[in-house]
């Protein structure tokens, strides 16, 4: 091997020192923990806002006994002396009613429809179907907020019952439903197509229909996916603000002065998250009982989908194993 | 491919050569005696680069080598051989810290590489690394253009010299240039298999290393690919140490000076069988495991 | 012969598989999944025909160039379009600098154990926090107890925590799709771990880093509950002009303008949200775009 270029000259290499450049070896470190403080933020962000929310609710409940606040019927913050009353049960009432809603368009409609993408779906047909589904994930809230307030509402909720109230829960949770229906169908088809084809295999070996091997075999079979979807799409009812905040209305649950029902979808019906939004477009006194009460709910609205993230990641990972 | 090696051979030679130095041989379908290195080479005495002591790997609970002891003399081939599984290319990955990478792998034991050993407190594996360069059994080349495939290592590792003259005569040791010199700036991945091997090689001579590892280089190559490869192996060797993983016993017997036989015990564990000058080991191996995996008894 | 079909159990009288009835079943159903299915369509476009009907007729320049007004023909959302753009950019930058921090720190660097599916754990119970939520804590740490104020800061920093999961979701996504052969040849030569990161991780990552950052930035964009916390409903009537200004942004714009009585306003938010789901379209074109780009000239 002979060139004409400058040769390589591998025994002309320094003493042999292999504990290497110790400036090198500091950057590497600073770069490190450069690193490893970013992911700490991530931490902090959990530790900032349970410590934030606990610190100030605190304040809350040292005026408003916590069991008055949890069991109380009637919802007045806003109001002064005597009349004030912190009773949240109205609130709670509003998101459970209107997630409850939501849950029943977005569960079996997402499921539906991930069950159409996965196992039935052409490929013509996914192309179609998944980028409406994405786009309607991408809508902002705001905007199924004024889809519910000026299309739901009159259009199609007013010739059914033509009572309903302009700001009603019924329409809101409506949109909700529709908003987080594209989570369910997308979590939900993740879960079938992890399904092994040989399962299915075996179903139609015996003899079985396309939908019975569907229904009997890859259902079950991604049913800790697909529950944790719908506890996901849950949560995501739970703390949508915007739809509420704007379609809902602004009087509690049973005290909107048309109902005394906590159940009526028909007339204003106040959540949590829409009283803590309606606060701050209202501009309450920043040292007042009435601001404090508002992280009151906050922290109980945390609470509630922290605890509804933990089971759905707890589902998900009980049962992930089985087709590894 | 043993096919095409020994119809380029001279039968006569290749006879004679065996009748005056070996009584018994075993007989290994499609390789001839001429195959093998010359036997002055690997006889003559040299200083040992790296030394393997009591070299023991597991995986998390599974124990992957057992007590491999070993030397491996500069400016020489060492060839690696044994069934799959057996634990080759583990012993290769500890030489250069290759193995810091898997999270569960726990090395003990002593590696030596002049005298030092690699594992020791305060070395750094990149330093390791940097002399002893590393070749993979699939071609990875940079999705960069050729030029900086060769010159990115050096540049890394501090080099002062004229990159140009670096890439180019990197390239002509590994054979390439004559290939790529009009298209330096295309991208690496645009080479054929082969060629992406030999770069891989231009890259890892342009750090300048003193020992060269490679990982059953050829396995993903053609047979001409390979044979390139394999010559480019012994023109190194006059300045380099390298120690080859290969399947293929035949391209064990081609390019190495000394051969070592890993197996597997009852215990799934790999261990070192034997080492020796590699036509020895082809020829009048001591133990009956490696004869039976040589002669294809056995693998 | 009867008998002998007995006796193996075989008998195809116990058997009536009715597959007729059966297949029938089935495809009642496949129509349902699919009807279902397409009610996507259907309500999709529902939604679209009630922004653009009535707001179609109001998209003007006065829309894009004035500040609000009480007189709706006159009202715009200048401020809020600078301000949303701020917030976007603002956010972007911090989730896009943390974010792929994280991201490198989780894949390339820590050791598989429980402080990192504990790291883990948290971030994806951080992506299911409600966005409200980030907006009380944006108020109470960045607002009040660092008095940043209703400021533009405070905002992108609230957004950033916000989205900050989403890109750390990404952009581990896009790492880890990295082929670990492309590491190996680098540290092969000596490279240190950084050298490898910088060099040749983070470049084949880029692509699906960069769609990630995007996408996250389009939702920062549609995000209007925690910045009404922080910022305050009240009306801007000035684009921002530093970090400290008080800001608008569309969505809350929108908001506003479709909490008033009259219906004119209401027509008025039906344009804002078409200007705004334009931009978000536009966005979400430039990532799908970027990743099939990138996807066509990578290659290993």
């Amino acid at each position: 091997m002979s060139s004409t270029v400058a040769p390589l000259r591998p025994d002309d290499r320094p003493p042999l020192n292999l504990t290497g450049k110790k400036s090198r070896q500091r950057s590497e470190e600073v770069i490190k923990y450069a690193l490893i403080a970013c992911a700490l933020v991530t931490l902090l962000t959990t530790v900032g806002i349970i410590g934030v929310l606990l610190f100030e609710a605190a304040k809350f409940f040292a005026e408003v006994p916590i069991w008055d606040f949890l069991s109380g019927t009637t919802w007045t913050p806003l109001f002064a002396g005597s009349q004030q009353e912190f009773g949240v049960l109205p609130l709670v009432m509003g998101t459970l009613m209107t997630s409850l809603v939501a849950a029943c368009i977005s569960l079996p409609l997402g499921l539906a429809a991930a069950i159409y993408l996965s196992e039935f779906a052409s490929e013509r047909a996914r192309s179609i179907l998944k980028p409406v589904l994405e786009v309607l994930a991408g809508v902002p809230t705001i905007v199924y907020g004024f889809f519910a307030l000026t299309f739901i509402t009159p259009v199609i909720l007013e010739p059914l019952f033509p009572n309903i109230g302009t700001f009603n829960g019924l329409s809101a949770g409506i949109a909700i439903g529709i908003m987080a229906m594209p989570t369910v169908a997308s979590l939900s088809e993740d879960a079938l197509r992890a399904v092994p084809r040989s399962l299915r295999e075996a179903a139609y070996g015996l003899g079985a229909t396309k939908f019975e091997a569907t229904a009997r075999v890859v259902v079950p079979a991604a049913i800790s996916g697909i529950v944790a979807s719908f506890i996901l799409a849950i949560s995501r009812a739970i703390g949508e603000t915007m739809i509420v905040a704007v379609a809902a209305g602004q009087s509690p649950a049973g005290q909107s002065g048309a109902s005394n029902s906590v159940f009526d979808l028909m007339n204003s019906m106040q959540t949590m998250t829409g009283f803590i939004a309606y606060t701050f477009s209202s501009d309450v006194a920043r040292d007042s009982v009435a601001f404090y009460s508002l992280l009151g709910v906050g922290l109980l609205l945390f609470i509630m989908t922290f605890g509804m993230n933990l089971a759905s990641q707890w589902v998900t990972r009980k049962y992930r194993e089985e087709y590894e | 491919m043993s096919d095409t090696l020994t119809m380029t051979m001279n039968p006569t030679e290749s006879s004679t050569h065996l009748e005056s130095n070996h009584d018994a041989v075993v007989k290994i379908p499609g390789i001839s005696a001429q195959a093998f290195q010359q036997v002055q080479k690997s006889t003559t005495k040299k200083n040992s680069v790296l030394e393997l002591k009591d070299l023991n790997v597991h995986y998390g609970n599974f124990h992957a080598v057992n007590n491999v002891n070993l030397s491996i003399p500069e400016k020489s081939i060492t060839a690696f051989i044994g069934p799959s599984g057996c634990g080759k290319s583990t012993v290769l990955r500890c030489i250069n810290r290759m193995n810091d990478l898997i999270p569960s792998a726990r090395v003990d034991g002593e590696i030596l590489y002049h005298g030092q050993d690699v594992n020791a407190r305060g070395v750094d594996p990149v330093e390791v690394r940097r002399r002893i360069g590393m070749v993979f059994q699939r071609p990875n080349p940079f999705p960069k253009s050729i030029y900086e495939n060769v010159a990115w290592g050096a540049r890394i590792n501090g080099y002062k010299g004229n990159f140009d003259e670096l890439v180019e005569a990197s390239l002509v040791r590994a054979a390439l240039w004559d290939e790529v010199k009009d298209k330096l700036k295309e991208s690496g991945l645009g080479l054929s298999g082969g060629q992406q091997q030999r770069l891989c090689i231009a890259r890892a001579l342009a750090t300048n290393p003193d020992v060269i590892l490679l990982d059953e280089p050829a396995s993903a190559l053609d047979p001409i690919s390979t044979l390139k490869i394999e010559d480019l192996l012994r023109e190194l060797e006059s300045e380099y140490t390298i120690v080859i993983v290969t399947h293929n016993m035949q391209q064990a017997a081609r390019v190495s000076d000394q051969t070592v036989f890993y197996s597997l015990n009852e215990n799934r564990q790999g261990i070192l069988v034997e080492s020796g000058p590699t036509q020895k080991m082809f020829t009048r191996p001591d133990d009956p495991r490696t004869e039976g995996y040589i002669s294809g008894r056995f693998g | 012969m009867s008998l002998d079909a007995k006796s193996t159990g075989l008998a195809t009288s116990v058997y009536s598989p009715r597959i007729g009835t059966r297949q029938f079943i089935g495809k009642v159903w496949r129509w349902i999944f699919f009807g279902s299915t397409a009610l996507a369509i259907v309500l999709l476009g529902l939604l679209l025909w009630s922004i653009i009907e009535p707001g179609w007729s109001w998209l003007s320049w006065n829309l894009i160039a004035n500040p609000p007004s009480r007189i709706a023909e006159k009202a715009g959302m200048n401020p809020a379009i600078w301000g949303s753009l701020w917030i976007v950019l603002g956010s972007g930058i911090g989730a896009f600098v943390v974010g792929l921090g994280t991201a490198i720190y989780l894949e390339e660097y820590a050791a598989k154990g429980r402080f990192n599916d504990f790291i883990q754990t948290n971030i994806a119970n951080l992506a299911g926090v409600p966005s409200i939520v980030y907006g009380l804590l944006g108020l109470l740490v960045f607002v009040d107890l660092l008095h940043m104020g209703r400021s533009l800061i405070a905002g992108c920093l609230t957004m950033a925590l916000l989205i900050l999961p989403v890109v750390v979701i990404s952009s581990r996504e896009a790492i880890r799709a990295v082929p670990s052969s492309l590491r190996e040849a680098s540290y092969g030569l000596g490279a240190t771990r950084w050298q490898t990161i910088w060099h040749h991780v983070l470049p084949a990552a880029f692509p699906g880093v960069l769609t990630g950052i995007i996408l996250a930035m389009s939702r920062a964009i549609g995000e209007t509950a925690p910045l009404l916390v922080v910022g305050g409903a009240s009306q801007v009537l000035w684009k921002p002009d530093g970090l400290f200004s008080t800001f608008m942004v569309m969505p809350l714009q929108i908001y506003n303008w479709t909490g008033r009585p009259q219906e004119e306003f209401e027509h008025l938010a039906a344009a804002a949200i078409i200007v705004l789901m334009i931009i978000l379209l536009l966005m979400n074109s430039v990532a799908i775009g970027l990743r099939q780009h990138f996807s066509k000239k990578a290659r290993w």
